[in-house]
């Protein structure tokens, strides 16, 4: 009997772990791709070569927006979406 | 003066990333999770709404054909519909799970209207080839909005929902001005920037 609610118990922590672990990777894996991006295509990003930008190429850094949209996910949204899930799943049944 | 089409592409691909981010994490952890803090409820649907609001200025301003005028209008007043409807559903004053076929209305709309609007073929150039990727895509992508009405809890219907707005924002995101895309670019197109 104990085993089963061990067993139980060590599976929903699995399950846990497992969305707590893709909700805290979102906002990196955002970033990283980003900052591939970057890399992969330098020339998007035309703050590394300012002269002779016009206003408008200088604002448009979409390899920028997608690391900004990641940090911003990963500061403003997934700590107190985990402390949410947490909390749900630690009450009790009922 | 005006900024480029593509510009305004790669501002609507960050508001579509934002939201393709929040469906995700919804999907993840699931409504109940989800719905614990109210302003949470609100993030998706508020971004629709004003990304709905932000598609009149570029009715205006980039009134390149009568045509053009009449995609970006429609898609103005469809994703402000659907924002609308989810905003409702998030307060409580809309009860219908059904409200949420607004959004797969919008999504058929916003289809209609970028398949409508583009003149050319596929290989036209990259600007072409994409808004018969992203139209299609929305085609498509509809069925989820739609199963999200009446099946609003199932995991793989709410996953499909939020990589749809993900792999538009990617389309959008490489849209360039005047590019080729797999090698071909029309002459009548004009000349090829990076």
């Amino acid at each position: 009997m104990e085993s089963h609610f061990a067993t139980e118990a060590v599976a929903q922590l699995r399950r846990r772990s497992l969305r707590a672990a893709a909700v805290n990777l979102i906002g990196p894996l955002t970033m990283l791709a980003g900052v591939a991006w970057a890399f992969l295509q330098p020339y998007r990003l035309t703050v590394l070569h300012p002269h002779g930008q016009g206003f408008w190429w200088l604002l448009s850094e979409p390899p920028l927006y997608v690391v900004l949209v990641g940090l911003g996910f990963a500061l403003f949204l997934a700590p107190s979406l985990l402390e949410d899930l947490e909390e749900v799943e630690d009450a009790p049944e009922g | 003066m005006l900024p480029k089409a593509e510009f305004v592409h790669w501002w609507f691909a960050t508001g579509f990333l934002i939201i393709g981010l929040l469906l995700l994490a919804e999907a993840l952890v699931g409504g109940e999770v989800w719905r614990r803090r109210a302003w949470r409820a609100y993030l998706w649907p508020s971004f629709l709404f004003l990304m709905g609001v932000l598609m009149w200025p570029v009715m205006v301003f980039y009134t390149n054909s009568t045509i053009h005028m009449l995609a970006h209008g429609s898609w103005a007043q469809a994703m402000m519909l659907a924002g609308a409807a989810e905003l409702g559903l998030a307060r409580g004053k809309l009860h219908s799970p059904y409200w949420s076929l607004t959004t797969a209305g919008a999504f058929l709309v916003s289809a209609a209207a970028i398949l409508l609007h583009e003149q050319n073929g596929w290989l036209y150039a990259r600007a072409a080839f994409l808004h018969h990727a992203i139209g299609w895509t929305f085609v498509i992508g509809a069925a989820f909005p739609l199963a999200r009405a009446f099946r609003p809890g199932a995991a793989v219907v709410r996953t499909g929902f939020a990589l749809i707005f993900v792999v538009t924002s990617v389309f959008l995101f490489s849209d360039r001005d005047t590019a080729p895309i797999f090698g071909h670019l029309s002459p009548l197109a004009g000349a090829q920037h990076r």
